[in-house]
């Protein structure tokens, strides 16, 4: 049994709102599971002795524009003593984007989401501190939404260039 | 010349209200007061901008504010054919632009599928300037932290050090710092002829240099009385936090991307990975962290040392070597989701990539700096410590500011 089949068996066993897909058209690969599942299945994965991933190196806030109606965040692991990684994919509604905060399990991702929440609005339940962290907070929109306008001035100075 | 239409009119509270304070003065208690640093100040390596809270000369907390250099790095590159992205990815780290071309480079070949063609001389090439350029960014991370604490001859010691490898890497790619020299594929150019013997001089130099730098900075004892046993960063926190680099390996795990993932012709070049031990306090102090730089750059020396021996051996220069052969005319993916990470100077550098096959713009390019996830730690490790303390750790985090605001 490969790795990633073992890693699926575990991630499975903690997702009870909705069906694990895998996506093998991802490097690492990937898995997409239900963005209520999200914190049970991170627990899960940081805790199992099989899979252990002991790191998040990257947490990733993707939007697919006004059409598809979803956002999705991507939650790259890494387990340093098993040297495996993996993806792990949420999708969310556009209208109504919010995940659970994943801070309590891996701290780097208390940044992370602070920056997911400036750039694309989504809201994470529970995280400590969610504030505005690259851009000024009183900004107003959210940049890197496919759709975003951005403001014509800002402090009376032109916002376009 | 009339600037008035670009003059900023301030207004009182402006700055409070673009970035405003975490710890609010009503809520404090009669002893503690908030002293704000930065975001201009010599000791913040940039634009950095801290918020600490005190209670008389000890931190009680720390609230960094960051995004003062923010340049809409993800913004620009999803606007951006992907060979037209590597003069953004140059400015995140600016110290180390070599470092993070070949980690963006070896992402979209991977995308395109044509990493394993690459010729191994142009990966040599790649890797002996990434190298160089990794020292001089260990160079300025070791002076500037040595100035910051009150040691200033280091600094210009190993400013005019630097000012070699720059000389060298502005003769190979024509400009000093932001360098556009690794392309999608290959290379801007084959390093220039006589090049190799120019290392090798500088190699020979630098060698006993850093000799002298360890007798005068890291083994000083005042150096010493101000790093060790400060901004002790334990373990399990360190992989908690997502640290890497210096920082992790300071903190005594022997883990370097360039061994684990063996990527480019790492696999193929012998090297060591030198780890924090607590020689002169605990594992993980600020002198750990230092003393892993001091010791990195012997061992970048090793890996040029090879890289030149294969570069005018087994890969000898020839006249019919282009090192532009293989880029591509056309850069399109195939729809995928990638997330590709190398180690640079500061730690692991990563990027995820979403194409969606339909064009020749990354749909996403989001880049995980490790200069924004190490300064993530700082509020950790900075708490009932003396001020002075503080300006040590954020020196010995290394942070550029250019990577953690993009």
């Amino acid at each position: 049994m490969s790795t990633f089949d073992q890693i699926i068996l575990v991630a499975g066993e903690s997702c009870t709102h909705g069906q694990l897909v895998a996506d093998e058209n991802a490097t690492p690969k990937a898995i997409r599971i239900d963005v209520r599942d999200l914190t049970a299945v991170a627990q899960n994965l940081k805790e199992n002795s099989v899979t252990y991933f002991d790191m998040l190196s990257c947490a990733t806030g993707v939007d697919n524009g006004p059409d598809a109606a979803t956002m999705e965040v991507i939650y790259n692991l890494y387990s340093i003593p098993f040297d495996h990684q993996l993806m792990v994919k949420v999708t969310v509604p556009r209208d109504r984007p919010e995940v659970d905060s994943v801070c309590h399990i891996w701290k780097t991702a208390n940044w992370h989401e602070r920056e997911i929440f400036d750039l694309y609005g989504i809201h994470f339940r529970n995280h400590p501190d969610l504030r505005r962290i690259l851009l000024p907070a009183d900004w107003e929109g959210h940049p890197l939404r496919k759709d975003y306008k951005h403001q014509d001035y800002y402090r009376e100075v032109k916002v376009e260039y | 010349m009339p600037t008035d239409s670009v003059q900023y009119k301030s207004k009182p509270g402006d700055l409070i209200r673009s970035a405003p304070n975490k710890f609010s003065v009503e809520n404090l208690r009669s002893e503690e007061m908030i002293i704000n640093l930065g975001p201009q100040h010599p000791s913040t390596h940039g634009v950095l901008r801290l918020e600490v809270l005190m209670d008389g000369e000890i931190v009680k907390e720390v609230a960094p504010h960051i995004g003062y250099l923010h340049r809409c790095f993800e913004k620009h590159a999803e606007n951006l054919p992907y060979n037209q992205v590597i003069p953004f990815v140059d400015r995140l780290d600016y110290v180390a632009s070599m470092n993070n071309e070949h980690a963006y480079a070896m992402g979209v070949e991977r995308m395109l599928g044509i990493e394993h063609q690459i010729p191994k001389r142009v990966e040599y090439v790649r890797v002996l300037v990434a190298e160089l350029n990794r020292i001089a960014s260990h160079f300025i991370a070791i002076g500037t932290y040595g100035m910051d604490i009150g040691a200033f001859t280091p600094f210009f010691w190993l400013m005019r050090d630097r000012e070699h490898i720059l000389r060298l890497l502005e003769w190979a790619s024509g400009a000093r710092l932001l360098y556009n020299y690794i392309w999608i594929g290959g290379l801007f150019y084959d390093i220039p002829v006589g090049f190799e013997d120019r290392c090798r001089e500088f190699v020979s130099y630098i060698t006993p240099k850093l000799r002298e730098l360890e007798t005068i900075l890291i083994e000083n004892k005042i150096f010493i009385d101000r790093t060790a046993n400060v901004g002790v960063l334990p373990l399990d926190l360190a992989i908690n936090c997502g640290v890497t680099g210096p920082m992790l390996r300071g903190s005594g795990l022997r883990f370097d991307l360039r061994k684990v993932d063996g990527y480019s012709v790492y696999n193929e070049l012998d090297f060591d990975v030198p780890i924090g031990e607590g020689k002169m306090g605990k594992v993980g102090d600020c002198w750990d962290r230092t003393h892993v730089r001091m010791l990195e750059i012997y061992e970048s020396l090793k890996i040029i040392t090879q890289c030149l021996d294969k570069l005018t051996g087994d890969h000898k220069r020839s006249q019919d070597f282009d090192p532009q052969a293989l880029i591509p005319k056309k850069i399109r993916p195939k729809a995928q989701d990638l997330y590709v990470r190398a180690e640079i100077p500061k730690g692991e550098l990563g990027f995820f990539f979403r194409s969606d096959g339909k064009s020749d713009v990354p749909f996403r390019c989001k880049c995980r700096s490790c200069s924004f996830v190490n300064l993530s730690v700082l509020p950790e490790i900075a708490k009932g410590i003396l001020v002075a303390d503080l300006i040590a750790i954020i020196g010995s985090i290394d942070v550029v500011m250019g990577e953690v605001d993009r």
